[in-house]
């Protein structure tokens, strides 16, 4: 088994797609000459030429359009955003092209289109380049939502969603891009909508994603050292969802917390939170609980930032609270 | 009114077609709005009367390969690109024999066979996807040409300047007509627009450009024909402005208090429909040919109404088939 970085994960996954079908093209701001803002097409523009690592002008709207109109007439576009803050001004192109576009002409064009780039908060950005907005995207039917913690993950779940006919949301860490990890060697993919307990364990259960995956085990860690046995459900994929696998494990534990980078307010451990009260009740033994990045804008200030995140002391301090 | 009488039997029988679609869109329409006022057509209902040469004549320049991208006034691009009106008054009535099955309505024609790539309904967002389509066709070396059309409305928000400025830096094979019909829903484009030529924006971006009064349905094949050829030599996109007017409100729902009945009434008079028939008749076709030709397309308007009146509501089951497309 090899080691990569979540980046190298992630490259190595395109290029294997891209090298089996020519219908698929990457476009973005500096995918191509520059190599990537966060080097994730490293060495793809040699490879594959400009007429499919093709870097755009600054034009989010316009460049994930292009991506939607010609997934609509069988091109298999991955559209890079450099950073998922950007997006919004191309949520128009997603919202109302991508996700609707096959629902609304009665199911005449599938949307096989990924839009992929850094998400997450942290790092000390500042506001406006610090956020995570899975919820935003998961909340629209249409969708596949895609939030890979690992680099074996990234490269499993990237391939499986270039290769869906429907549009993707593929959510990277900014944070874990040089987070490295055993990748098979072997090709494989990972179906979207299968979660995997990352961390067996017995008292509680600790849904998460993405990053939040970090904080979810450095926790479980301090827990096991005071005996508290904590199960890590790692979704990978908002929508579609592994619900079951977050009720067996409830059903096993009887205690759940998610724990997520992004804000409180209408977020989708709100959504996790309602499924389990509402599918496995009976079960549980303590309202479900949610760490949450807090319901501010991102401080640039280093203490304020580290206050606002999400971090293992406060899931562990949320477990032992309802374990008591 | 300035009339250029078709010399040949040719330019008449052509001239024929386009009055016999633009007759066929404004039937289909006056059919739509009567059904829209008894209640059996919902939402919103956003009618071309008026503007019928800009649609009939750009889309006669394409040939079947060519692509064609539409707002939420799609009605008459659909029809003039020769979709049946059965499936596209059962769509406006949301019935399972609609062109979209029942799920899009009136602002979402789609018609993947006919490159017909739908009614976008907001304002803007489709210019960009038509230049994606154009994208395509020049990623796989095909020499199809997408056409897009929009309202001078839409010539004021970023998805307009991103996707002109994305098809100018990439020769993209696309050619953007901007129908200008003057009001964007109620605001008249001196209060919106701070240069009033659209077409001039195409200097920005160093694109060709046109601009054309939108009444004679001929001129307009005419000019678009010029683009769509420039377009498909590989010599990128052109900014096509086409002055026209709707003689209705934005939508069914609009009495266009806006604007003065003189200001109507000028308009009413360049009719390209009524242009169209003058110009046949100085071409020698009689008076009661042309009658007849309308009573037949009256008579297929009724039977597309008839067809969508009795056509069966989508199955229940529908309702989330769709929202995702089946696995590869």
């Amino acid at each position: 088994m090899a080691i990569l970085t979540y980046r190298e994960a992630l490259n190595r996954a395109m290029v294997e797609e891209m090298e089996k079908d020519p219908l698929i093209y990457l476009m973005g701001e500096e995918v191509g000459h520059y190599q990537g803002a966060y080097k994730v097409s490293q060495g793809m523009l040699t490879k594959f030429g400009e007429e499919r690592v093709i870097d755009t002008p600054i034009s989010e709207n316009g460049f994930a359009g292009i991506g939607v109109g010609s997934a609509m007439v069988g091109l298999r576009p991955i559209i890079e955003f450099m950073t998922w803050n950007f997006s919004l001004v191309a949520i128009d192109q997603i919202i109302n092209s991508a996700a609707k576009i096959n629902y609304m002409s009665g199911g005449q064009f599938p949307m096989p289109i990924v839009f992929r780039g850094a998400g997450g908060v942290g790092g000390r950005l500042g506001a406006q380049h610090s956020q995570a907005f899975e919820s935003w995207y998961a909340h629209c039917p249409g969708l596949k939502v895609v939030c890979p913690a690992t680099p074996k993950d990234a490269y499993g779940l990237l391939k499986s969603s270039i290769r869906d006919n429907n549009p993707t949301i593929f959510i990277e860490s900014e944070v874990l891009y040089g987070s490295k990890g055993e990748v098979p060697e072997q090709e494989y993919t990972i179906p979207l909508g299968l979660g995997e307990i990352k961390r067996k364990g017995t008292d509680i259960t600790l849904v998460t994603w993405s990053r939040a995956l970090v904080f979810a085990e450095e926790a479980a860690a301090i827990l096991e050292k005071e005996g508290i046995s904590v199960e890590i459900v790692d979704l990978r994929s908002l929508r579609p969802l592994d619900e079951n696998l977050i009720y067996e494990s409830v059903k096993k534990t009887n205690r759940a917390v998610v724990v997520e980078e992004g804000w409180p307010v209408a977020g989708f451990g709100a959504q996790i939170a309602y499924l389990i009260q509402k599918n496995a009740f009976a079960y549980l033994d303590h309202p479900v609980e949610r760490v949450t990045q807090l319901d501010v804008p991102m401080s640039y200030a280093a203490n304020l930032e580290r206050m606002s995140l999400p971090n293992a002391t406060r899931v562990a301090d949320t477990i032992r609270e309802m374990l008591q | 009114m300035v009339s250029s009488v078709p010399k040949d039997s040719q330019s008449v029988s052509e001239l024929k077609e386009f009055y016999r679609q633009m007759v066929l869109i404004r039937k289909f329409e006056e059919a739509a709005a009567k059904a829209y006022s008894v209640g059996k057509i919902g939402g919103f209902l956003h009618l071309y009367i008026g503007q019928e040469a800009v649609g009939v004549g750009a889309i006669a320049s394409l040939t079947p390969k060519d692509y064609i991208v539409s707002t939420y006034r799609d009605h008459g691009h659909a029809l003039a690109r020769g979709l049946n009106p059965k499936p596209l008054m059962a769509e406006l009535f949301g019935k399972a024999t609609g062109i979209s099955k029942g799920n899009g309505g009136s602002m979402h024609f789609f018609d993947r066979n006919a490159h017909f790539m739908g009614g976008h309904g907001i304002v803007g967002g489709h210019i960009s996807l038509a230049a994606g389509i154009a994208f395509a066709s020049k990623y796989k070396k095909e020499d199809s040409v997408t056409i897009c059309f929009f309202g001078e409305g839409a010539a004021n928000i970023g998805s307009f300047h991103e996707g002109l400025n994305l098809a100018a830096i990439w020769k993209l094979p696309v050619v953007f007509i901007c129908e200008n019909n003057h009001y964007a829903m109620g605001t008249p484009e001196y209060r919106a627009l701070a240069v009033k030529d659209v077409s001039v924006r195409a200097y920005a971006y160093d694109m060709a450009r046109d601009h054309i009064e939108g009444d004679e349905v001929r001129k307009v094949r005419d000019h678009v024909q010029v683009a769509v050829e420039r377009a498909r030599r590989g010599e990128g996109p052109t900014l096509i402005e086409v002055s026209t007017y709707r003689f209705r409100g934005h939508s069914m729902s609009d009495p266009a208090k806006y604007r003065t009945k003189e200001e109507l009434d000028a308009y009413k008079k360049k009719d390209p429909l009524m242009r169209a028939r003058h110009e046949l008749e100085l071409g020698g076709i009689k008076e009661e040919e042309l009658d007849k030709m309308d009573l037949e397309i009256q008579t297929q308007i009724d039977e597309a109404y008839e067809y969508a009146e009795t056509s069966p509501e989508p199955p229940l089951s529908q309702l989330h088939k769709y929202v995702y497309a089946e696995d590869k």
